[in-house]
């Protein structure tokens, strides 16, 4: 029963780790440099915000 | 090479070739938009200006990181991605579906931009397109 319980926390933490893991902002130069902001930094929060609204409104 | 076509003809072509794409929106170097998918004006308007914020904070944040000349972004929510691509003065702003595949979207998107900004080509060259490009190929 335990080992039942702590197989499926992990499998929620595990699934929630990788969702938040795909939230992110990639910017691209002309030169081809790149730059990659993940979800939790105040400047990735900030454009995202901003995405979430935009997918709204796209919806 | 590519037949120049008119914004509304390649918003229709993207919307046909990518499955990943929900809502289009393209403007010129003015901010003046050209065609969008979105039906309703209003709404396609808050649209247009989101997309000018988004562009705006992303400079803003690329300059503080070292990346000047910012020329297409993708910001990857839950809930699906925008993608926006600048090229030849004129941007382009899509929404898609979440986990969409990166390369191939940038690749449709700078196809469209290009499809506005070649010269007009002999008649000859209007009457064939290429339509063979398999999904998978998403080199550029």
């Amino acid at each position: 029963m335990m080992l039942a319980a702590g197989s499926l926390a992990g499998s929620v933490l595990y699934r929630r780790r990788a969702a938040r893991r795909l939230e992110r902002v990639d910017l691209y130069a002309e030169d081809g440099s790149m730059a990659s902001i993940a979800d939790g930094s105040p400047d990735a929060e900030r454009l995202l915000t901003l995405a979430r609204e935009l997918l709204a409104v796209a919806r | 090479m590519l037949r120049p076509v008119d914004a509304a003809q390649a918003l229709a072509d993207l919307t046909e070739i990518s499955s990943q794409v929900v809502q289009v929106a393209i403007v010129d170097g003015d901010g003046q938009l050209l065609a969008t998918t979105i039906a309703d004006e209003a709404r396609a308007e808050r649209f247009v200006e989101g997309v000018r914020k988004l562009l705006e904070e992303a400079e803003s944040l690329g300059q503080s990181r070292a990346l000047p000349d910012l020329a297409q972004l993708e910001a990857a929510t839950l809930d699906g991605s925008i993608f926006v691509v600048r090229q030849g003065g004129r941007l382009i702003a899509v929404s898609t579906r979440s986990d969409p595949t990166v390369g191939l979207v940038f690749y449709d998107l700078k196809h469209c931009l290009r499809s506005l900004d070649e010269a007009p080509a002999a008649p000859a060259a209007r009457t064939t397109r290429p339509r063979t490009r398999k999904k998978a190929d998403a080199s550029t």
